[in-house]
């Protein structure tokens, strides 16, 4: 219902934003390559990626910020190419807030307002109707400085809107904010966007914000888009290993193709609901943790020895070893280290994917932990 | 415990060339040469208050064109690349190695009615130009003098500035002119406020400047001071009296210099 209900709004809606062949190196290192995007009026995207994957990079060419080597930007079909930053009708919110620390709460939403001469009185209501939007009615005097970080955020976001813009850009604006507070931003953020039909750009690595706000998802890395599509086409029919490995848990399997919907891999032929791949061609194939059931080793497709179980609160995850290859499982049955167990993968859950420079990359679970220092490591 | 005793070195250095001289300062103020309590001394102040003015005046010109040449100076070093400020701020630094005294008289070589300046000026057919001893030479070695303690205040903060406060003013639609006078210069306004008083208050109560580029005829609240204590009309109760004054003058002007940098922080 809702898929449908996009789709339609981006038939209708024109592009606001559209980035055509943008490249861009710092000290002869691409940033991006020759990267095109479009954005539609009224659209929630998200770009999301590793860090280093260019997708502040691009944020920043669009605020004007940076200037991109080669390639067009242009904002509702005219090249903006060379608009300086405080030209353009678009407005940031930083990671780190960048308030004036030398202007109180009202003075900084005023800013923009009395850059462009606003009279005082319509300054006056538009910041209260702001700070009343962000709930900060109360602390209208406090000096910034004083404010913890959610509140400054929220100064942030209403001095943003309070110039009323027509592409509001956000750069990990809740990358600082601890889960709680993350979390009640994300959905104050997606009211806001409901309430104002502005077009918003959110740039994350964090991939369960990017799925749970954005109408569509960007997935990029080394300088590229990997892949454009909805939430749920992103995570249901990721485009490459990368795309898979980056968005959710995903067990990526080398396999072949043996004929349309007829697919080989650990050992074993499975029927799928993929088709137009070359007889006999090698493929990438997935199957997310939560989509494996667990069975008996004689009832399963294929069988295998628990090598570690965690226990995860919703559900228990399991690693279990096939042949050398670790897959991961999520399932609400317990299980024990050195339980033998059976596995059976229905073809709505398997996912082929052409191979690319990523296949050889990205390996099974034996590396765990690894991947989660990894992880962490990013977070901080 | 270990915090005190860490002060200690200090509190013997600040009681010893500190605390006590400006005791005796204070005592001899209000004495007379018997001994007694007396605010003769003070009251006679009063009869110099010309000196004072000439003194402030000629101090608050030097400040201004050292904040007048300071600032953009320091908007300069802080906007090159992060290696290259380094070598700036070094090449300021270095003058400051040669002896004040050396750098004044070097001054003087220049100024001379026959110094570099007006030899240059005559062999190409210009008359000279009487410019030592005047008011402008004693403002020019303040200046020169002073300059890199109004820079480096300034510099400090403007360096530290916030990358993405400015991009955040010109986000908002602010024009370079804008960011500068509605972002960058209110930040660094502490900056200017230290700079300011580094500068004012040695160009108000220096001698060696105004003695050797002023010839002694322009006579400053140094020079009187000096006078007092070394000079023939040797009397140490009225140079104290004056220095007293003068340390007070300073104190004021500088609580009022940070009332107006934390109004401006506060900004409430």
């Amino acid at each position: 219902m809702k898929a449908v209900k996009i789709q339609k709004n981006m038939k209708l809606k024109q592009s606001i934003i559209s980035l055509n062949k943008i490249s861009i190196s710092f000290n002869g290192e691409t940033i991006l390559k020759d990267l095109s995007l479009d954005i539609k009026e009224g659209e929630f995207v998200t770009l999301l990626g590793p860090s280093g994957c260019g997708k502040t990079t691009t944020l920043r060419i669009i605020a004007g910020f940076l200037k991109q080597d080669s390639g067009d930007i242009f904002f509702r079909g005219r090249t903006i190419n060379k608009v300086p930053a405080y030209k353009r009708e678009v407005n940031t919110i930083f990671q780190k807030y960048a308030l004036f620390p030398h202007l109180n709460v009202y003075e900084n939403v005023a800013f923009g307002l009395r850059i462009q001469k606003k009279p005082e009185n319509e300054i006056n209501k538009k910041v209260r109707e702001m700070l009343k939007m962000v709930n900060l009615e109360s602390y209208i005097n406090r000096r910034v400085t004083s404010l913890s970080g959610g509140q400054q955020q929220r100064v942030a976001i209403a001095r943003a809107l309070a110039n009323e813009p027509k592409v509001l850009l956000l750069d990990e604006p809740l990358g600082a904010l601890d889960l709680k507070l993350r979390k009640d931003m994300q959905s104050e953020l997606k009211n806001i966007h409901k309430e104002t039909g502005i077009t918003f750009i959110l740039v994350t690595h964090d991939q369960e914000e990017a799925l749970s706000m954005s109408d569509t998802v960007v997935v990029m890395d080394k300088g590229t888009i990997q892949q454009i599509g909805t939430p749920e086409d992103i995570y249901n029919e990721p485009k490459n290993a990368f795309v898979a490995d980056f968005i959710g848990e995903s067990n990526i399997v080398e396999g072949i193709m043996i004929d349309d919907y007829r697919v080989k891999f650990a050992g074993k032929e499975f029927k799928c609901i993929d088709k137009n791949f070359e007889k006999m061609s090698p493929v990438d194939v997935v199957i997310r943790p939560e989509d494996i059931k667990v069975t008996l080793p004689e009832n399963g497709d294929i069988s295998g020895l628990v090598t570690s179980v965690t226990f995860k609160g919703v559900h228990n995850e399991i690693i279990v070893d096939v042949d050398g290859f670790k897959w991961m499982i999520q399932t609400t049955k317990s299980q024990e280290t050195g339980d033998e167990i059976g596995m059976i993968i229905n073809p709505d859950d398997i996912h082929i994917m052409r191979k690319s420079s990523y296949s050889s990359e990205i390996g099974d679970y034996s590396a765990f932990s690894d991947e989660f220092y990894e992880e962490q490591h990013h977070r901080e | 415990m270990r915090i005190r005793l860490t002060l200690l070195p200090y509190l013997i250095w600040s009681t010893v060339f500190v605390i006590i001289p400006l005791m005796l300062v204070i005592i001899f103020a209000f004495s007379t040469p018997e001994g007694n309590f007396t605010f003769n001394n003070i009251i006679s102040v009063g009869k110099y208050s010309y000196v004072f003015l000439k003194s402030i005046v000629l101090g608050l010109v030097s400040t201004i064109v050292c904040l007048c040449i300071g600032y953009p100076m320091a908007y300069f070093i802080s906007k090159i690349k992060a290696k290259y400020q380094n070598v700036v701020i070094m090449l300021l630094m270095i003058p400051m190695w040669t002896s004040f005294l050396l750098r004044t008289y070097s001054w003087m070589t220049i100024l001379e009615y026959n110094g570099l300046i007006n030899k240059f000026l005559s062999s190409v057919g210009i008359s000279k130009i009487n410019m030592i001893n005047t008011p402008g030479a004693i403002v020019l070695g303040m200046v020169y003098n002073f300059l890199p303690y109004m820079i480096l205040p300034i510099y400090t903060i403007l360096a530290k500035t916030d990358e993405k406060v400015i991009e955040a003013a010109q986000d908002l639609g602010a024009n370079n002119l804008k960011v500068f006078w509605k972002v960058i210069f209110p930040l660094s306004i502490p900056g200017v406020v230290s700079g300011f008083t580094m500068v004012f208050v040695p160009s108000v109560s220096t001698f060696i400047i105004s003695k050797m580029l002023g010839g002694g005829s322009i006579f400053v609240i140094g020079d009187l001071i000096e006078m007092q204590f070394l000079g023939n009309t040797y009397n140490p109760y009225l140079g104290s009296a004056i220095s007293l004054v003068l340390m007070l003058m300073i104190v004021i002007c500088m609580g009022i210099m940070n009332q107006l940098d934390s109004e401006e922080n506060a900004n409430t």
